[in-house]
């Protein structure tokens, strides 16, 4: 995102045992998430003024996810794993700067480019060209910008040859290409990614995978939110096992969703206690 | 790790937060080339599809041009000099703020749907929403000035005055659709509610009379409403032909600031929470 630069801070709180990294990408301390929510949603004003003025407006809340601290170094890639409804696209969400923490503070370090749900804004009726250009927009980049990196988003979606029509004739398969390869290509410090690596063919996955080697060896980082353990194992080094809001392990991948499937499959009721 | 880049410095810190009204107005600046990209989109989208294409913004007016002309000027026998100009100015300008706002308000929608997956200010929106009103005023000066040509109604240097009426009448429409687009954003039946108020606010308008057709008990409504104003000092250079005066400038600058801070102020304060509640 193009905010204005803040000054660099240390670290405040540093990982127990990786070595510390003085800038870390990623900084979540003491973060909560509520959503507050009418009991009966009222949606309408008239229905809103009708019950304020008789009191009888009860709001709800709705604890997303409680009390995180998370240190993530740069370079870092990291799988979140955990059952539906656990805050796992909330956490994305919060360091995405989509909500914004009911407590705690967030700090990210350099541009963020969320990948959640692929096509964003992709405009049917406007071709790829266009749409590449828009979706630049969306990452704070300006027309001229884009125009020089549309060669390469092209090359390396493999869709040249489909720039001048409009995007309703895209496959699927096709669209998410496109918006993986703006996605990455606009250089992000931090890239989030919401269950989507699954985009294209075996070919073009192995190209993905590729790309995302290079990215952390240049110092990026990246977060993956998935249900695919497998996944997470291929493409991270650390995963989060997230359950009801916390963060109930952290550790090198694959111990993580060993767990995690060895809890899912034990059919436990009760969620492991935080380590 | 060999090529590995010096930290980049932290560019979001949720702790760190000035005043909402001038964190917001930063970041909608930051954003100015979305709002330029989506205000393209919008254009494109609508005239992509169409036959007639864009010279379909210049048709509508004339067409309804003519129609209210012989409804007002020889069913009505109302007596205005140059019906045709008089009445095309006051709608134009109408149509650009009734289009501007309504459209902000109904742009929520798709405002939720981006802001939920990338931050991205919830007020380019409502930029978005002038913006394709204002391209569209824009392009139906054209046929304006077929109109002025054809009627041979005086051309006038005062012409050049224009970006002023313009302007100003941009920064009321952009004052009231954060309003609506904010109120919009929480409630689901705040647009259908502010489109019966539009079809009232215009015949409160001297759209299409004279304000000096309306009984004196009742005259102060139209000096009330800021829409007066701007109708006026948007007439004064294309239909009157001259610099518009102090008095029209002063109350039609006063009520577009003032519409503005309101709208900007309301939005700061509750954008956030009425747009992350569903």
């Amino acid at each position: 995102m193009k905010t204005t630069a803040l000054e660099a801070e240390p670290a405040a709180v540093a990982a127990s045992t990786a070595p510390v990294d003085p800038a870390p990408a990623i900084q979540l301390d003491g973060v909560s998430v509520r959503y507050e929510f009418a009991k009966e949603p009222i949606l309408s004003l008239k229905e809103y003024a009708i019950r304020s003025l008789q009191r009888r407006l009860q709001h709800g809340e709705l604890v997303a996810i409680q009390d995180v601290s998370l240190v993530i170094e740069r370079g870092a890639s990291v799988g979140v794993v955990g059952p539906n409804g656990a805050g796992k696209s909330t956490l994305l969400k919060v360091i995405a700067r989509v909500r914004r923490p009911s407590e705690g503070r967030v700090r990210v370090r350099g541009r963020v480019a969320p990948l959640m749900e692929l096509g964003l804004g992709f405009h049917g009726e406007l071709t790829g060209h266009e749409n590449i250009i828009l979706q630049g927009a969306f990452l704070g980049f300006s027309r001229k910008e884009m125009l020089a990196r549309i060669p390469r988003i092209a090359e390396f979606a493999e869709l040249e040859a489909f720039l001048d029509v409009p995007v309703r004739t895209y496959s699927t398969g096709m669209a998410s290409r496109l918006a993986f390869s703006v996605a990455t290509d606009v250089d992000p410090d931090v890239l989030l990614i919401d269950e989507v690596l699954a985009v294209g063919d075996e070919r073009f996955q192995s190209k993905c995978q590729d790309r995302m080697r290079e990215f952390r060896a240049r110092g990026k980082t990246f977060f993956l939110v998935s249900h695919s353990l497998g996944t997470i194992v291929e493409s991270c080094e650390r995963a989060l096992w997230i359950s009801e809001g916390r963060i109930v392990r952290d550790g090198p991948a694959q111990e993580v969703t060993d767990a995690y499937h060895e809890w899912s499959l034990s059919g436990a009721a009760t969620v492991p206690a935080p380590s | 790790m060999s090529a590995v880049l010096p930290a980049p410095p932290v560019t979001y810190d949720s702790a760190k937060r000035g005043l909402p009204f001038v964190s917001e107005a930063l970041a909608l600046w930051d954003f100015r080339h979305l709002v330029a990209e989506l205000v393209s989109r919008d254009i494109k989208v609508r005239y992509k599809r169409s036959v007639l294409g864009i010279a379909w913004t210049m048709l509508s007016p004339l067409v309804n041009m003519v129609a209210l002309t012989i409804v007002f000027s020889e069913i009505l026998k109302q007596q205005i000099t140059n019906f045709p100009v008089y009445l095309l100015t006051g709608s134009l300008l109408w149509t650009f703020f009734s289009q501007g706002t309504s459209y902000a308000a109904s742009l929520t929608v798709d405002a939720g749907d981006i802001t939920r997956r990338v931050y991205v200010p919830r007020s380019v929106f409502v930029a978005v929403a002038v913006g394709v009103a204002l391209v569209n005023l824009l392009l139906s000066l054209v046929p304006l000035f077929v109109i002025i040509l054809v009627t041979r109604h005086p051309v006038s240097t005062a012409w050049l005055f224009l970006p002023v009426p313009i302007l100003v009448a941009t920064i009321f429409t952009a004052g009231v659709g954060l309003l609506v687009f904010t109120m919009s954003s929480r409630f689901v039946d705040v647009k259908e509610t502010y489109m019966v108020l539009l079809g009232t606010w215009f015949f409160i308008t001297p759209v299409f009379y004279v304000p000096a057709i309306v009984p004196e008990r009742f005259r102060w409504i139209i000096t009330l409403n800021p829409m007066t104003h701007l109708l006026n000092l948007f007439r004064a250079p294309l239909y009157e032909g001259r610099i518009p005066g102090a008095r029209v400038l002063l109350l039609s600058v006063a009520a577009a600031l003032v519409a503005l801070a309101a709208g900007w102020l309301f939005y700061a304060r509750k954008n956030e929470d009425y747009g992350t509640r569903s």
